[in-house]
């Protein structure tokens, strides 16, 4: 994966800004006016990160605790400790059920497990029935958004992939287009054997979980199939029922702008009577995947507040510019900088901390409070301090920094040094800024020595 | 009032008209000012960049320069640096030196928050001729919560017409990022384009913020897209009587 070299082939497709632009702006002023109809944001934003908080802090409890209240509902909970081992499960029940066709509603953490391609592989056909992932499916591409999936398509090149696709006429026609996708997609909730959702989140008290959407697929592929299994982060659980309110209040008006989903599902184990409609099993796979090691420092633990809102993405200069698929990893923007490189390893995804201007508007927006910039330091100084990275670029910069420190810790020297850089006219070698912006000279007096000359005194000029 | 100048070292090298206004403009409040001339760097770029044990090193350093001196106040013409003093504590284990990064930061003040919250002015008595905008530095406006204040200011300046800046709005990062701005140059200029369109469209003769870090970018677009517009730090606006 290059960060850099996807960055700035994103940076040259012109549709792509187009639709970013117009989707980000969109997104923003949405949430802008539907949060100033919240009396006391502020105190909703603190009071869920303190549940957050406490949860993280007790994981295992309330952990255990909602998978003993599920299973008492009826519901069957298994535990995977990494993405191969949750798509072991899920395929092992498909399999187990006969299942050739599994439809899923959208979900996070089956991207992050690759469930699809785990699912092929297995000779099942798994089908997207978010119209927003549906789309990427079709396409052949993946999310570039945890919220808009296909938030870098535009309208037109929508209308195409469905010509080609789905053999309609070609039509930029939203409600045609939505229409299609429906049609396309009611056979395959008729003749799917299994319903894959993800969980916004899980209630410890009660073993219910909770699945927001507007499409109403989420609550066909919950409750058509004969068998749902519903894959969440074990940073999902929250402790009690009454939990929910503040985060109903928090997350649809930061993701999309809306006061709530069009739809809210709350699941609490199989159906009690055979004559009940439902599923008549309902599996629940609680995946670990890296998260446990980040409960280990408060500074990262925080990473896990995250209730996957996306309104950071929409806020951040980077991921307006350049869009999702160029940070290579699931979760792409300021969360997905952070989160990557602590599911992953930093190996692969050193590069995402360094993808931020650090301008602090993700922290803003969170509707969790969590301090992206803060987190994104740490691992730039976890980066550095692993020292893994040794080409040139990186010896150089540890060099410039090793410098950098020496020279500054000596006044005179500083001084020395600048006095030269100024009576040689050195510049620096910085073609990576002067290529677009011109360099800024050295001033032909500097301020300390104005001081000296005169400015020190009472009145000096 | 006895006033510290933390100069910062770009104000010091690069844009010593911000650091000389700041001092004219304190005097003229009834200020005395000291400068120590053993600071250098607050270690900004190290901590950033994830150099901590350097960015450490320079930390302990600024902290015992200001420990030196018993003025009333700290004061910066740069809310990034400000802002880096702020963040010190958190380089720290040792409880020792966390208290004193705390002391030290909270003695310390951005200019404009220092003239508007310390001082209680709005009318430093300047005057200059020009239609400005203001750009809001990152760190000024999110870590240190500054927005009214540097507006307030440069309203009362006689001659200013004060303009916000139309979308992406004054808000928006002007992509400079520290060692952002060179690891991924054609990122932070895609991001900087978008603030500089902004600024075309306001129709101002210049530019103003309260950081030399996001003049030195918008400023070094903005000559090298060949616009008439100046980008000026708050200090010389404030310091001017022409």
């Amino acid at each position: 994966m290059s960060f850099d070299r996807d960055a700035r082939a994103a940076l040259a497709d012109g549709q792509l800004r187009g639709a970013l632009r117009h989707a980000t702006t969109l997104f923003g002023e949405r949430r802008r006016a539907a949060i100033a109809e919240v009396p006391d944001w502020e105190g909703a934003r603190d009071r869920a990160r303190a549940i957050k908080d406490e949860t993280l802090l007790h994981l295992d409890r309330y952990l255990e605790q909602f998978a003993a209240n599920a299973e008492r509902a009826g519901a069957q909970v298994h535990w995977a400790r990494d993405a191969a081992q949750a798509c072991d499960i899920i395929a092992g029940i498909a399999a187990r059920r006969g299942a050739r066709t599994v439809v899923k509603s959208k979900s996070m953490a089956t991207e992050e497990i690759r469930l699809n391609a785990a699912l092929a592989a297995r000779g099942i056909a798994p089908v997207e029935t978010d119209l927003g992932e549906y789309i990427v499916q079709l396409a052949g591409e993946e999310p570039s958004h945890i919220v808009v999936p296909a938030i870098h398509k535009t309208k037109g090149q929508i209308a195409a992939l469905f010509a080609e696709k789905l053999g309609m006429e070609p039509s930029d026609d939203v409600a045609k287009l939505a229409a299609a996708a429906r049609q396309a997609l009611r056979r395959r909730f008729a003749e799917a054997d299994l319903g894959v959702s993800g969980v916004n989140f899980a209630v410890a008290e009660t073993g219910t979980i909770l699945i927001l959407e507007n499409e109403g697929n989420a609550r066909l592929t919950t409750s058509l199939p004969r068998t749902h299994v519903a894959l969440m982060g074990i940073e999902k659980v929250i402790p009690r029922f009454a939990d929910l309110e503040v985060f109903l209040r928090l997350l649809p008006r930061s993701g999309t702008g809306q006061a709530l989903t069009a739809y809210q599902s709350l699941l609490t184990g199989t159906k009690r009577h055979p004559a009940d409609e439902g599923p008549e099993e309902f599996h629940i796979v609680l995946l670990d995947n890296g998260r446990s090691r980040m409960l280990a420092s408060p500074v990262t633990r925080q990473t896990l507040a995250c209730i996957r809102c996306g309104a950071c993405l929409n806020a951040c200069p980077v991921y307006r510019q350049i869009g999702g698929h160029a940070y290579g990893s699931v979760y792409p923007g300021p969360i997905g900088a952070v989160l990557t490189p602590q599911l992953l390893g930093m190996g692969e995804s050193a590069e995402l901390p360094y993808a931020s201007s650090l301008c602090g508007a993700c922290r803003d927006v969170c509707p969790v409070k969590i301090d992206i910039p803060a987190v994104l330091l740490h691992l730039r100084a976890q980066a550095v301090a692993r020292g893994g990275s040794t080409g040139t670029r990186a010896l150089l910069e540890r060099l410039a920094f090793a410098s950098y420190a020496a020279v500054m810790a000596r006044p005179r020297l500083f001084g020395w040094l600048m006095a030269c850089a100024r009576r040689l006219h050195i510049v620096p070698p910085l073609g990576a800024w002067t290529k677009w912006r011109d360099l800024r000279p050295l001033a032909p007096r500097s301020f300390r020595d104005e001081w000296r000359a005169g400015l020190r005194h009472e009145g000096g000029r | 009032m006895r006033v510290s100048l933390f100069v910062t070292c770009l104000a010091d090298q690069l844009w010593p008209a911000a650091a000389r206004g700041a001092v004219q403009v304190l005097r003229r409040m009834g200020c005395a000012v000291e400068f120590d001339e053993r600071q250098t760097c607050c270690g900004q770029p190290a901590f950033n960049t994830g150099y901590r044990p350097e960015a450490c090193a320079l930390a302990r350093r600024l902290i015992e320069i200001f420990e030196s001196s018993d003025a009333d106040a700290i004061v910066s013409p740069s809310g990034s640096c400000t802002a880096m003093l702020h963040h010190y504590e958190q380089l720290f284990e040792d409880p020792g030196w966390r208290a004193r990064a705390r002391a030290v930061a909270e003695r310390t003040h951005e200019l404009s928050a220092f003239l508007v919250n310390r001082l209680g002015v709005d009318d430093v008595g300047a005057s200059f001729r020009g239609r400005l905008t203001w750009h809001d530095a990152c760190h000024g406006l999110r870590d240190l919560k500054i927005k009214d204040e540097p507006r307030r200011l440069l309203r009362r300046v006689r001659g200013v017409e004060l303009v916000e800046l139309p979308p992406p709005g004054a808000e928006t990062c002007c992509g400079f990022g520290g060692t952002f701005s060179v690891k991924y140059p054609e990122i932070s200029v895609a991001i900087l384009d978008e603030k500089v369109d902004a600024i075309d469209r306001a129709g101002v003769d210049a530019v103003v913020s309260g950081d030399a870090s996001c003049l030195m970018q918008i400023g070094g677009r903005l000559s090298r897209r060949g616009s008439a517009v100046r980008a000026l730090h708050l200090a010389e606006v404030l310091a001017s009587t022409a």
